[in-house]
């Protein structure tokens, strides 16, 4: 079978997944790696969702500072100056309240462990998958109706 | 040469990457993630694997030739690297690198620097194989044709 150059959306979407694209969510991605920070834009785009990224910690960190705000944080753990798991623990002293995803490579269950007592919500193994955003679309909806 | 024959040539390669594990699934996925509105993503996300790669990978030669060898920093850097192959679904690239990460945590210098030849290896022929794929399909689509699925 031949096809351009191009895979359409409708293979990302399936009946159920139909309700949670275009749904306005916003997400900041913090990685220090451009290769995944592209990759995790283009990925949560596909879904109408709205990204942002932040080369680092520090710079997520800056950014709520200014007031900025957004449903979902992806958080790398390895990152230089500020890790994951302290940037976690920053934000949700500062009273952040959005849903913080570990987004890492770590293998050992203790360090994951680790990252998740930060104040994480969720943990992924890198890279995030199709399946993961789906499952996290269906959380946020399920997060925002309650405080709705 | 005629554009069919240029086509399955791709499919065949291509088909190869995946046999011979130079590829995984995640490389496909990737590949879905490209659209008309994004049509070089994936060489542009592959060229991002390349330059963070090569610079990690110098990192790592001079790491290990320090006197006194600092391995929670060697370790970082193959964890990195780990991190980044499996995301484009360089899978012998990612292998490669669960070995070399044994060896920091024993600090076998032997091991490491045996390990960081072969990462070099396999780093540069996946690398290669994706720049040979990537000729491919831009000879089928200067030819006029699309890329096979």
């Amino acid at each position: 079978m031949m096809l351009g150059n191009c895979a359409t959306s409708s293979s990302l979407s399936t009946e159920s997944d139909e309700d949670i694209v275009n749904n306005n969510l916003t997400v900041l991605v913090v990685d220090d790696s451009p290769m995944i920070r592209k990759l995790h834009d283009m990925h949560l785009k596909k879904f109408g969702l709205k990204v942002q990224v932040a080369e680092n910690g520090k710079n997520a960190v800056d950014l709520f500072r200014s007031g900025a705000s957004f449903n979902l944080i992806l958080m790398d753990k390895e990152m230089p100056i500020m890790d994951g798991a302290e940037v976690t623990k920053e934000l949700r002293t500062m009273g952040v309240t959005s849903m913080i995803v570990g987004v890492t490579s770590l293998d050992s269950i203790f360090d994951r462990q680790a990252f998740m007592e930060a104040g994480l919500d969720h943990c992924f193994t890198k890279p995030l998958t199709t399946e993961n955003i789906i499952f996290l679309l269906q959380e946020l909806n399920k997060k925002n109706n309650e405080e709705n | 040469m005629d554009l069919v024959k240029l086509q399955r040539q791709l499919v065949d390669y291509r088909d190869s990457l995946y046999h011979e594990c130079f590829l995984d699934e995640q490389f496909t996925q990737l590949q879905e993630l490209q659209d008309e509105n994004n049509p070089d993503f994936v060489v542009e996300v592959v060229s991002l694997f390349f330059e963070d790669s090569e610079r990690l990978l110098n990192e790592l030669t001079k790491a290990l030739e320090q006197q006194s060898i600092d391995f929670k920093r060697v370790d970082a850097h193959v964890h990195q690297l780990k991190g980044s192959s499996s995301s484009i679904g360089a899978q012998r690239v990612q292998k490669s690198c669960i070995a070399f990460r044994n060896y920091c945590e024993e600090q076998n210098v032997e091991g490491c620097l045996t390990c960081l030849q072969l990462v070099r290896q396999e780093y540069y022929l996946v690398k290669s194989k994706l720049e040979a794929l990537f000729k491919l399909e831009q000879q089928i689509l200067s030819a006029g044709g699309s890329i096979p699925i």
